[in-house]
Order: structure tokens, then sequence, then C-alpha cells
């Protein structure tokens, strides 16, 4: 499969991200500047972590008016697959393709740790090499990423399914001290209503290799070339 | 101070006569100016002024410690640069790779405003790092509070400990660099003064870097990145300076970070060098004393002139006089030294980058910095005298009470009664507590290349492409420092050598950061040089030579000396990733050994540890120190791990055996059966003796013999002590001997819950 890995001023997890899909899964991955308006042939989309423009002003807030905005946008339109995650999943809530906002940590810290996720549902072209009630180390590393949405949105992405990724702990179980930063229903990952655009707060990348403390993460990589590719 | 300093309401060009207010100020002798006004034949201008106090500051000139880096070894055929030549210091760790490093202190301001002085701290020892082309690739930082719970001081050192921790966050985390290790330890004096050193490692291959040079005559000086304001102002001499209660208002004198804007600039210029070398000749951060120091520096270095233009620097306010623009310390910018015919390719790459780029400069034939304003000279300095500040060997003599307090034998107080309790009281004890309140709030992986994180005995980061990984950390025993100072500082450098060895790696270079209080007092000296001979005899034991560091002195606050700390930034190689050793017990049936001594030890051991601070509140006793049979278990350490016969090994240092096994056993979420153990004489001493040279160390049977035999050839005596209990999360135990046996769980909770206890309450 082709992946754009997109790169703003101040992303990070590009070159991660980039690592695990060319290195370790022989992808190919490029990685593609903000001001480039054209992703036309690539497969997939990753908006990979990081703080865009500082995160200044808010969260993603600047980067959606980047040129490749444009771009992403009519890819995700057309139905191809768009993944992000830290910065990136914030940045998509900021361009309106996904819902919710991510708030600061409710513990006003950054927390960067290791964090199990429980995989709701395996039906879908991120979590396809998972099996539902899978509980994936994912590590995270965030101030900002209380995730957060109002009761009525809440009711439909329940209602929808589309709250592929929830925190738990080890054993997969959903509970509030299983929560790192506060988000509502321990969301930690939202999928749009058309299913290819999924946005988490984790960092799989930094679990897709024994070496570096797990291999869980490379399940969202593999679920999305099974299902795309 | 900012708008009220010598150039600010003078004509700048014009040379005057200066009163003590304004030396003081500039933290200049009479002499010094003396000897400067001799050197030009005249009065200075202002402009030329501030640029000479800020130059010959202790912060920048080192007037007071540079006579002592004499004693340092610094020269092995894997180093690659020379002390103090460049920004940083680098080290050939094979396979054709670089590693560069450097520790610096930001004490003084973020004793002022601990979130910026931190953050700041971290970008300027950054910008050390890509300055010389390296891409930095991990963080340490080491730091240093008053107690969290003094009645008094309380209430503050916890707002700066939570301030410092948010600030070097705050900063590295938005770079993408990770942050892998260093320390975070209490005493009571730091509290009017705390600690904020931080450690920036880069990668580069070999042949690939880049020198803080003017490289001769004809060359452009361009300056990229923010715009210049009045932060900052004076810091040099800020740090050079003793704290007091108007410190307070000094705090224009402490610079605000953009580390979005850093983040830019570092990948700007590691592009740079990275893919288009040949378009310049240098490249060098500002840091204290702005556009001063980096441009002299420079042309030091190169053996030129320069010409600065101080009409040409954007500036971020209207009204900031020459004087202001030569000195202000703003953050995240850069000066380039391009060849003339590429200024304009230098100029479009970092315009890719959205930063901006000005051109400020030339190099010339001279010898001078001449700096213009509106087209007339106002400064016309000997780069020579500038760049050649005076230096000073004051009187030095031991401190009685210190010498006294050393003096202390431990054998006078009674044995322990109850271990379990000062075990359990021990981990929960600030200096040995888990740091997790902290280091979970600094992203530590990021890049993914981090094997071990924060709370091993090092970071271990792997080089991508290629097998070798390198382990970092850093370690300063202030307090044994203070009872001894060439005995503390070497068991600083011992501790380094023994935490890099533990996780398999060899040690291979040292960058240092001397914290001590002001140096024209005799006690002071005399701990500086004590301790600065003592680095060198450890580096020469330990073969491991010192490649960079900084001095910070005039850390005193109302006139108390902050307890002396040289911290130390130990590197070390493994050339094999694969054979990266953990803390942890891992497998239940292992053996568990003791490296490096008998069980029994004597009260003298006690000297300085933690166990007399926390059980008998005494900072006293001898500090020992073995050398040789360091660098026998470092060897030892090492080759074991090579010959992949360990499963874990922890270093044996703060609270003794007794701690060094629960950390152990604790990381791994194992008990260890050690109820066997027995020997002669004192329990606290064979439990919390701090007995340097051990090692804690967990091995498959299977491999006794072989371990046995490869100690018995570097002559580390071993000691089994006995087994990894079974896997039993619940009803695991830690025993050693008669003397301790607690729940693994309670052990876990005391270690875990101190430090958010002390600081959320």
């Amino acid at each position: 499969m082709r992946f754009a890995v997109l790169v703003f001023p101040g992303t990070w997890s590009d070159g991660d991200c980039q690592h695990v899909l060319r290195d370790r899964l022989g992808q190919q991955a490029d990685r593609i500047w903000h001001r480039e308006a054209n992703l036309d042939g690539y497969d997939a989309v990753v908006v990979p972590g990081g703080f865009s423009y500082g995160d200044y002003l808010r969260c993603g807030a600047i980067a959606r008016f980047s040129p490749v905005m444009g771009a992403l946008q009519r890819h995700a339109q057309a139905g191809r697959p768009v993944f992000g995650s830290c910065n990136g999943f914030q940045i998509l809530c900021e361009a309106g393709l996904l819902p919710g906002a991510l708030l600061r940590n409710d513990s006003l810290q950054f927390r960067c740790q290791e964090q199990y996720v429980r995989v709701t549902r395996d039906d879908t072209g991120f979590s396809c090499a998972s099996a539902a009630g899978d509980a994936l180390m994912l590590p995270i590393s965030h101030g900002e990423g209380n995730y957060h949405v109002d009761d009525d949105t809440l009711a439909e992405l329940e209602a929808e399914r589309r709250i592929v990724f929830r925190y738990a702990d080890a054993d997969g179980q959903v509970t509030p001290a299983a929560n790192p930063n506060g988000s509502r229903a321990n969301i930690a990952g939202v999928i749009n209503a058309a299913g290819n655009v999924l946005g988490m707060m984790p960092h799989p990348e930094r679990s897709s290799e024994a070496l570096l403390g797990g291999e869980d993460g490379l399940r969202v990589w593999q679920s999305m070339i099974q299902w795309w590719g | 101070m900012p708008g009220d300093g010598p150039g600010a309401r003078v004509a700048d060009a014009a040379p005057v006569a200066v009163d003590d207010e304004t030396l003081a100020q500039l933290a200049l002798s009479r002499d010094e100016y003396r000897r400067a006004r001799d050197h030009f034949g005249r009065d200075l201008t202002p402009v030329e002024l501030g640029m000479l106090g800020a130059l010959w500051s202790e912060h920048c000139g080192y007037k007071h410690s540079k006579p002592l880096f004499r004693h340092f070894p610094t020269k092995a055929p894997h180093v690659l640069t020379e002390l103090g030549g460049e920004n940083a210091g680098a080290i050939d760790i094979g396979d054709g790779w670089v590693v560069v490093m450097k520790v610096e202190s930001h004490n003084h301001p973020s004793a002022i405003e601990p979130y910026e002085g931190a953050a700041t701290g971290v970008g300027g020892i950054v910008r050390d790092i890509f300055a010389m082309g390296a891409r930095p690739i991990a963080l340490l930082d080491s730091l240093r509070f008053g107690p969290l719970d003094d009645p008094d001081a309380g209430p503050r050192n916890r707002r700066l400990l939570r301030g410092v921790v948010a600030g070097v966050g705050g900063y590295g985390n938005c770079l993408g660099i990770p942050n892998v290790g260093g320390e975070v330890r209490f005493g009571p004096h730091y509290s009017g003064n705390p600690l904020v050193n931080a450690m920036c490692v880069g990668i580069a291959r070999r042949g690939s870097l880049i020198g803080a040079t003017t490289g001769g005559p004809g060359h452009v000086l361009l300056l990229v990145g923010a715009d210049t304001g009045r932060d900052g102002l004076h810091g040099a001499t800020f740090a050079s300076v003793e704290l007091d209660e108007r410190s307070a208002e000094r705090r224009p004198a402490v610079q605000v970070g953009n580390p979005f804007l850093e983040k830019l600039l570092m990948e700007a210029c590691v592009d740079l060098v990275q893919d288009h070398r040949d378009w310049i000749v240098g490249l060098q951060d500002f840091g204290a004393a702005g556009l001063t120091s980096s441009s002299v520096e420079c042309a030091a270095r190169g053996a030129s002139g320069l010409e600065i233009d101080v009409d040409a620097v954007p500036r971020r306010e209207a009204g900031m006089s020459a004087y202001d623009v030569m000195l202000s310390e703003s953050q995240e910018r850069m000066l380039v030294i391009a060849k003339p015919e590429h200024v304009e390719d230098v100029r479009a790459h970092f315009a890719y980058w959205d930063l901006d780029t000005t051109v400020v400069g030339t190099t010339t034939a001279g010898d001078r910095v001449r700096v213009y304003e509106a087209g007339a000279e106002i400064a016309a300095a000997p780069i020579g005298l500038l760049t050649d500040p005076p230096s000073y060997v004051p009187d030095a003599r031991p401190d009685p009470e210190a010498a006294a307090r050393a003096a202390f034998d431990p054998a006078t107080l009674p044995d322990i009664a109850d271990a379990n309790a000062a075990l359990l009281a021990l981990l929960a004890a600030p200096n040995i507590a888990d740091k997790r309140w902290v280091t979970q709030q600094y992203d530590q992986q990021v890049l993914t290349n981090t094997v071990l994180v924060p709370g091993s005995d090092a970071g271990v980061v792997r080089i991508k492409g290629s097998e070798r990984a390198i382990a970092v950390c850093t370690d300063g025993a202030g307090r044994a420092v203070g009872l001894d100072p060439w005995a503390g500082a070497a068991r600083s450098v011992c501790e380094a050598a023994r935490n890099v060895a533990c996780t398999g790696a060899r040690p291979l270079a040292v960058t240092d950061c001397l914290n001590f209080g002001n140096p024209e007092r005799p006690e002071i000296y005399y701990q500086l040089r004590e301790a600065v001979r003592a680095l060198g005899d450890a580096c020469r034991a330990l073969g491991t030579p010192v490649v960079s560091g900084n001095a910070s002195l005039y850390n005193e606050s109302s006139g108390v000396a902050v307890t002396p700390t040289p911290v130390v930034g130990m590197l070390g190689v493994l050339d094999d990733v694969s054979k990266v050793v953990r803390m942890g017990f891992r497998r239940p049936g292992d053996a568990i050994w003791l490296l490096g001594g008998e069980l029994a030890q004597p009260a003298a051991t006690l000297g300085g540890g933690e166990f007399l601070a926390e059980a008998h509140g005494r900072v006293a006793g001898p500090i020992l120190v073995d050398l040789d049979a360091e660098a026998a278990l470092v060897g030892l350490l090492v080759a074991a791990a090579d010959r992949r016969l360990l499963r874990s090994a922890h270093d044996c240092s703060d609270g003794g055996l007794a701690v060094a096994l629960a950390e152990s056993a604790i990381a791994g979420g194992l008990g260890a059966d050690c109820a066997a153990a027995a020997w002669e004489g004192r329990n606290d001493a064979a439990l919390f003796g701090e007995a340097g040279a051990r090692a804690v160390v967990s091995l498959d049977p299977g491999h006794a013999a072989a371990l046995a035999a490869l100690a018995a050839e570097t002559g580390v005596v071993v000691t089994p002590l006995g087994t990894v209990a079974p896997d039993d999360p619940a009803g695991a135990r830690l025993r050693l001997g008669d003397a301790i046996d607690v729940p693994l769980g309670e052990a876990a909770a005391a270690h875990r819950e101190a430090l958010p206890r002390a600081l959320d309450g």
C-alpha cells in the first residue's frame, strides 16, 4: 500500500509512523509536507502526532488551514482511509472529519505512559486484525487528550458503534481507573459514519516492536493493510 | 536591568568612565575593568563594556573554574572534540556513528520563574547539540529541590518542582525529543536555589558535524529564528552573582521560550548541515550573552574579525538600544556563517521552514569585533581580549564544620531494631521514592528508539540502522560532596558508570555540570577544586574522558551556599542492543547475587547515606570510594552482559543492598527469597550501608559457574543471596536474611505513593 504521512510544522511522529510502515511492514510510506495540495496516488493517509504549530491557539486549530487539508478532505470524501493519532486526532476533529474535541487532561498534566485500550469491534479497517474484546497496549503521550462530545453526539456514537477503542485495564475491562485523561465514556478512538476515518489519542507506532516494549500497535497498521490493501 | 543598563540612555558610541554601580551590575571588578582599559588604551564605550562584562562573567568566561579543568582527562581515540572547543563534546561510538552530548545548568532562572527557566534550559542545551549538525535524540534532566515537607519552604519548593517539571516537559515534549533519564533529589540547601541541569544527546554520521567557527574572513553572518527582544538581558551576568531577596526583580533576565520555533530551527539546521554542508562554514547557537558571545566565540575559533550591523537585527519591540541588541538573550536564534555565494541558498532553505533570516554582518581579516549603528562605529573590541578573561585561583580552605561531620563514626549509633520499618521508610524517602509523578509528564518514547525508560539505571536508546544502542544517565551525590568533596565527586562518577554498566553498556565518556556556591569564598573554592580533582581521578580510573560541561557557580541564596553538586552525565555504548539488561527480576527461580562485596559491612559504609539521613537525621560520616573496585565491577557487568549471563542488574547505591533488592523486585513484580543469606555484625550496615562498587543481579542458575569464573577473572567478589520468588502477585514477599520480611505489595506501594502524596496531598 502507499501511505502518505502528513508533516505539519511541529509534527514529530511522522518519522516513527514511516519507520513502522516502511521498515517493519514493508509498505511504501512517504512524508508529505503540509504545503502539498495533492494526495493523488496514495491509498491511505496518516496524520501523525506532535505539536503542529506548537499547539498554539488550540491543538490542531491552525493545522487545519494548511494546503494539504483540502486534499485530505477530498481523499476522505472519496472513501479512502485516513488514520489520525494524537495531534492527528485533534486535527481531524478540528477539520470536522470526526466529531468532538480534545480538552486538557483532567489531571491538568501531560501524561506519557503505557496504556491499554479495549477493541470494541473488529469489523473496521482499523481494528480487523484484532478480535473484539482484545486489550491492546498502545502508549499515550499527550496533555490534551480528554475527548469530549455532547450527550446527543455521544448517544449517536454509541448507537452507531463508532467508538472503536476505549481506555481499559490490561484485562480489557473499561473502568474509570483505566481512564488516563477524563475522556467521556473512556473513548480512546472514534470512527466516522462512513467508516474510513479514524482518530485515536494513543500511539500505535510506539508499540510496534518488541525491543521497545510491545507489538500490539502493529494490529492497527495491519488492520489498515488487510482491509484496504 | 533592561532599559536601565549602562547603554540605554547614553550615546552608545562615546567611551565613558564607569562607576562602581555599573561595574557591579556587570559583575566586573575594578581590577578587571582596569585591565581591559589598559588593553584598549581608552575608556570603553557602553557597548564594549556590556560585551566585556558578559564574556568575562563566570557563566561565559569560567574565570574561577577554567584553571581547574586541566585535572580532567579529555583525550582518547574515540573523542573527536577538544574540551570547550565546540558547543558540545563528540564521541565516536563505532559503525560510523558519532554521539554529541552536553549538560548545562539553568539554575538561577528556574529559581525565579520555574516554568520558563527550566523550559529555556532545555531549549539552550538542545541548540548546543543541533548547532553541531547532530540530531538530538535524548534529553535527561538532573533536578535538585529543597524538602517538599519543610514547614517554611515546603510550599515554595513544591511550587518550584511543579513548575520546573512542567517546563522541562513543556519544551522537550513539543520538540519531540524523548526524555530518557535524569534524577530528582532533595536537600535542605537547595531550598532557595534549586538546581536545574539539562542534558541533551545527539547523533550524527561520522564526518558530518560542523563547527562553531567563522572559518576565516569573507563570510556572511546570518541570524535565523526569533526576533530579538529585551528578554534575558544580562542573563550571563545574572548567573554569576548570588541570589538574594531582590532577585525576583531580575525577572526580566529570565527568557521566555517558544519550543515550536525551536522545533523548526532544529529541523532546518539538521537538514542544512546534512544536505548542504558546503553552503556554510559554521553554525552557532545564541546562548548566554546572545549575539555578543555567539559571534565573538566563532570569530575567535575562526581567527577572523567581525563587522556587525545592529540596525539589521530584527527586533521585537521599538526603542531597543544597540547595547540591548548585542546582549539580548532572546531564545530560539541561531547564527549561520555562510559562504557569500550561498547566502541566498541558505535563506531559501530556512524559508521552506517558515523561518526568517537576516544578514547581520560579515567576517573580516582584522582581529576586532566592530559594531555599527546608523553607520557609526560604536564598538571596536579586540576579540582576543574578550575571549581571554582573567582567571583566578582563589584561596582554598576546607570547611572545618564539614570535616567534623565527616569524622563522625556511625559505629557510635545503636544498630537498627526494626529493619522492615526502616526499609519501607527508605523506599518512601524522597531521594529513593518512585519518580513517576515527574517522568510521566515527559514524552519518553517519541522517535521510537527508547529501549529503557526513566526509572531504569540508565536510559537506553537504540540507533536505527545499526545494532548499537547508547545508555545515558546523570548522577550527582551532592550530600556526599558536602562531607568530602573529593570522595563525593568521585562517587558521583562511579555511580554513573555503574548505572550505565548495569544495562550492559560500556562507559565511554562524561559531561559534567559543576553546581557550587560563590568560589570567592575559600570553603567553596576548596569544594570546587577537590571535586574537580576527583572527577578527573575517577574518570581516568574508569577510562571515561570528560568531553563537555558547564560550571554554575554563585549558587547561593541569601548567603547560604547550595549543597555542592557536580552532576555527571555518562554515556555508554551497547554494541548489540539485544544484549540490553534491565533492572527488574524477570524469572522465578533465577539466582540473585550481589556483585562486588560481602554481606557484612562496617558501620562506616553508612556515612553520608540515605539511612543515616532518614533514620537518624544525620548528614555525617566518612565517604568511602575504591576506584579500582569500581572499574573492576564495571568491567564485570559489561562482560557478563556481553555473554548474556545476566537476566537483570541494578546498581546498589542509595539505601544500600536492601533498597537495591527491593527495587529489582518491585520493577519485576516478583518477590525475592533471600532469607538464607546471613552475615556477621551490624544489620544497618549490611542492609543499608552504601559501600560502592556493588550491584544486585539475577541470573539463570545454569550460568552461575560462568559468572563466578568471570568474576574471579576480574577480581570481583560475588555473594549469592537467594532466588527470585515464584510469580504470586498477591503473596509475593521480600526476604533478606532474618532481618527483612515484608510483602512486596507493601514495599511497592511505599515506593510508588510517596511522591504523589507529597505533591498532591
